[in-house]
C-alpha cells in the first residue's frame, strides 16, 4: 500500500516507473495548443491517469482537461507565515523583554507597534521561501534524470512544440492499442519512450 | 498573425485589454526563443566587451574606494557634524528606490493582469537585484567598523547582547534583505522554464550541464505548470506588500526621528512614489540601449516604452504633489523649525540641489502629456536621465538640507562631500553595470515563455471555429518545422 501511495506522489509529480519491458511510455507531438488540449481531454476520458502534456508555456484550461485540481502550493505558503510571523513575534519578544531587556527612552520592552515592521518581514521572507520550496517539491524537482530528455524531437519542448507523454505505469497502457488512440486524435510522431540509459539514435 | 485573424483573437482575448498586439512583427514561438536565447549563444560582441571594461573599471574603483574608507575609516568621506549622514545614505535610498520598479513591474503589474510586462519584466526584475546590491553596499560601509556588521543580525554571541528592535535602522536591515531574497527567488523562479529552453539548444556539452543544472529537469510538464504558475501568484501577492513596505521602512529612518523636514507622516508614501518613479526611469534608460544593441524592438516595443513613460508621468507628478504638500504642512504646523527647514530649502545654501530636484522630477516629466513626446526613443532617453539626476538631488536635499541646520544656529554647519564620497559612489555604477552587462550576455534577457503565453496562438481557443472545436481556416500554425 505504502508503495502504491509513493507511486500515485509520483505520479502527480509527473514522474513513472517504467515497465520491466523498459518501456517508460508513448510521446505524442500535436501541432498546437488547440490540438493538445482536446487530446488531453481525450486521453483523460478514456479512462488514462498516468499522463501529462508538455508545452512551452503553461496552456490555458488545461488543468481542466487534464482532470487536475487546485495546486496545495498555498498551503505550504500559508505554513510558512505563519512560521514567520510566529518565529518574528516570540524573536523580538523574548530578546527584547526576557533575555535582554534594554531601557531606551522610557519604551516598553515588547510592545506590538515597533515590532510590526519584523512581524511583516519575516512573514514576507518565509512565507516566500516555503512558496518556491513547496513548488519545488511538489513538483519532483529538480529531477536531472528523465527518460522523456532521451528523445531528440522531445528538445523542442521549450520551443514550440507541444506533447502529450502517456507512461506506461497506467493500468491501462497498451502501446499499440494507445498509440494508436494517440494517432487518432491526431497526433504526429508518436514515439516510444524506453528507460534503458541510452539514448535514441534516429 | 494575420490580419484576418486580428480581430477575432483579439476580441477572444480582450478580457484586461484591448490593444493592439504586444509581440509585433508577425513572429512565431521559434522566432521568440531565437531572438532571446541566440544573444547568449553567439560570440561576444566586442562592444560588449569595451562596455564591461569600462563598467569593470568602475567595480576595481569601488574597490578601491572602499578599501581606502576601511583603511582609514569614515573620516575619508565629508562628513561632519551636524552632517553625519552624507552620501552613503543618499546612495543607499537612490539604489534601493531604482529597485523597486523591477518588482512593480514583476508583481504588481503581474496582479493587474498587465500581459504587457512579459516583455519587459525580466530584465527590470535583474535591475532590482543589482541595485539593491548597489544599495546594500553603503550602510555596510558607512557603520565605520565594519567588522562589527553582524551585530545588525539576531546571532547568539559571547557578548550576550541582542539588537534593539525598537530601532527603524534594525528595521531596514530586515527589510532590505528580504526583498533582496524574495526577488531573488522570484527571479530564479522565472527563469527556470527559460533556462530550460537555452538548455535544450545548448551546444556544448559544460554549457548543456551547467544549465541543466540552473533549469532543475524542467520540462514544461503541465502538472508543473499548475504549480509553478500558483507559485508566481503567490510570490507576486507576496513581493506586492513587500515592495511597498521597503521604502517605506527606509522613509522610517527618517520619519520616526525628530529632525525638521524629516518628521512627516507623508514620507512612506512619498518614499514608495519617488522609488517607483526613479526605477522606471532607469528601466527606460537600460532598455532603451538594450533593445536596440540586442535587436528586440518586436519584442520590447515602443508601446511598452510609452507605458512606462506613462507611469513616470504619473508618480513623478505624485512626488511633484508630495513636495508641495510638505511645504504646506510645514507652514501649516505653526513649528518655526519646520517652517525654517522647508524655506532653507528652497532658498537656503542647497537651494542648487533643491531646484534641480524640483526640475528635474516635476517640470520636465510633463512633457510626457505629448503622446509623440513619450513615444519617441531620444526623447524619452533624455527624460530618464534627468528623472535619475533628480531623485539622487531628492535624496541629497531631505538628507543633507534638514541635518546642516536644525535647531541650534550654532551647530549649523555646510557640508561637502569629498572625492572619495564621490569616487564610491560612481564606483557602484560599476558594480550596477558589471552585473547588467554579465546578465545581458548570459542570461535570456526576456522572460520567453511568459511573452509566448500572452500571444493569440497560445491560447488553445484561438485555433476554434466558434465553438465547434474545428480549427479556424485563418489560424496561423504555429511554427513546427525544425
Amino acid at each position: 500500500m505504502l508503495n502504491q501511495l509513493a507511486r500515485d506522489v509520483k505520479a502527480s509529480m509527473s514522474i513513472y516507473d517504467a515497465g520491466d519491458d523498459k518501456v517508460y511510455g508513448l510521446l505524442a507531438e500535436f501541432a498546437h495548443p488547440g490540438e493538445l488540449l482536446h487530446a488531453a481531454e481525450a486521453v483523460r476520458e478514456a479512462g488514462f491517469r498516468h499522463f501529462d502534456t508538455h508545452s512551452p508555456f503553461p496552456i490555458h484550461g488545461m488543468d481542466k482537461a487534464m482532470g487536475l485540481g487546485n495546486s496545495i502550493v498555498g498551503w505550504i505558503t500559508l505554513g510558512g507565515g505563519i512560521t514567520g510571523l510566529s518565529l518574528a513575534t516570540l524573536m523580538q519578544w523574548w530578546m527584547g523583554a526576557v533575555d535582554y531587556p534594554i531601557n531606551i527612552s522610557g519604551k516598553p520592552f515588547f510592545a506590538v507597534e515597533p515590532s510590526i515592521p519584523i512581524m511583516f518581514e519575516l512573514t514576507v521572507l518565509l512565507a516566500s521561501l516555503a512558496t518556491a520550496a513547496g513548488m519545488f517539491a511538489l513538483n519532483g524537482l529538480p529531477r536531472p534524470y528523465n527518460p522523456l530528455f532521451y528523445s531528440k524531437n522531445f528538445a523542442r519542448v521549450t520551443d514550440d512544440a507541444f506533447f502529450l507523454h502517456i507512461a506506461a505505469s497506467d493500468t491501462k497502457f497498451d502501446r499499440d492499442a494507445t498509440a494508436q488512440m494517440l494517432e487518432k486524435l491526431g497526433a504526429s510522431n508518436v514515439e516510444t519512450i524506453h528507460d534503458h540509459g541510452v539514448e535514441d539514435q534516429d | 498573425m494575420s490580419t484576418a485573424s486580428t480581430d477575432k483573437t483579439l476580441a477572444h482575448l480582450a478580457d484586461f485589454h484591448d490593444e493592439a498586439p504586444l509581440v509585433k512583427g508577425n513572429l512565431t514561438f521559434h522566432d521568440i526563443t531565437e531572438i532571446v536565447s541566440s544573444h547568449t549563444e553567439k560570440k561576444t560582441p566586442f562592444a560588449w566587451y569595451g562596455a564591461f571594461s569600462l563598467a569593470l573599471a568602475g567595480l576595481m574603483l569601488l574597490v578601491g574606494m572602499i578599501a581606502y574608507l576601511f583603511w582609514n575609516g569614515t573620516g575619508v568621506w565629508g562628513l561632519n557634524n551636524p552632517v553625519g549622514w552624507g552620501y552613503a545614505i543618499v546612495n543607499f535610498v537612490f539604489w534601493v528606490g531604482i529597485g523597486h520598479a523591477g518588482t512593480l513591474i514583476s508583481a504588481i503589474l503581474f496582479l493587474f493582469r498587465q500581459q504587457w510586462r512579459t516583455a519587459i519584466n525580466r530584465s527590470a526584475e535583474a535591475m532590482t537585484i543589482f541595485a539593491v546590491i548597489c544599495a546594500l553596499v553603503f550602510p555596510t560601509i558607512h557603520v565605520g567598523r565594519v567588522w562589527a556588521i553582524y551585530w545588525t543580525l539576531p546571532l547568539p554571541n559571547q557578548m550576550n547582547m541582542w539588537p534593539q528592535f525598537k530601532s527603524p535602522l534594525l528595521w531596514d536591515v530586515f527589510a532590505v534583505s528580504t526583498y533582496f531574497t524574495v526577488s531573488l527567488v522570484f527571479w530564479y523562479i522565472g527563469l527556470v522554464p527559460d533556462l530550460a529552453s537555452m538548455r535544450d539548444r545548448a551546444k556544448g556539452k559544460l554549457r548543456k550541464l551547467v544549465l541543466g543544472v540552473a533549469s532543475m529537469g524542467w520540462t514544461g510538464a503541465n502538472r508543473h505548470w499548475r504549480n509553478y504558475e500558483k507559485a508566481y501568484l503567490l510570490l507576486a501577492a507576496l513581493a506586492t506588500p513587500l515592495v511597498l513596505s521597503v521604502h517605506s521602512v527606509v522613509s522610517f529612518d527618517f520619519a520616526v526621528s525628530i529632525v525638521p523636514g524629516w518628521h512627516t507622516t507623508i514620507f512612506p508614501p512619498y518614499f514608495v512614489a519617488g522609488a517607483i518613479f526613479s526605477g522606471f526611469a532607469m528601466v527606460v534608460t537600460l532598455l532603451v540601449i538594450a533593445r536596440k544593441i540586442y535587436g528586440v524592438e518586436n519584442i520590447i516595443t515602443v508601446d511598452h516604452l510609452e507605458k512606462m513613460n506613462i507611469i513616470i508621468l504619473l508618480t513623478g507628478t505624485m512626488v511633484g504633489f508630495a513636495y508641495i504638500t510638505e511645504f504646506f504642512i510645514a507652514w501649516y504646523s505653526g513649528v518655526q523649525y519646520e517652517q525654517y527647514a522647508f524655506v532653507n530649502r528652497m532658498f537656503g545654501p542647497y537651494a542648487w540641489a533643491y531646484w534641480t530636484m524640483m526640475s528635474c522630477n516635476l517640470f520636465f516629466p510633463q512633457f510626457f502629456w505629448f503622446k509623440k513626446l513619450r513615444r519617441n526613443i531620444t526623447f524619452m532617453f533624455i527624460i530618464s536621465i534627468f528623472v535619475n539626476i533628480g531623485m539622487w538631488f531628492e535624496r541629497f536635499v531631505i538628507t543633507v538640507t534638514s541635518l546642516h541646520r536644525d535647531y541650534l544656529p550654532s551647530s549649523w554647519d555646510y557640508y561637502t562631500p569629498t572625492a572619495v564620497d564621490v569616487l564610491t559612489f560612481v564606483g557602484t555604477f560599476g558594480l550596477f553595470f558589471t552585473l547588467f552587462l554579465l546578465f545581458l550576455r548570459f542570461m535570456p534577457m526576456v522572460a520567453v515563455a511568459e511573452v509566448k503565453g500572452i500571444m493569440p496562438e497560445a491560447d488553445p481557443h484561438f485555433y476554434d471555429h466558434e465553438g465547434d472545436g474545428h480549427h479556424a481556416e485563418h489560424a496561423v500554425e504555429p511554427s513546427t518545422q525544425q
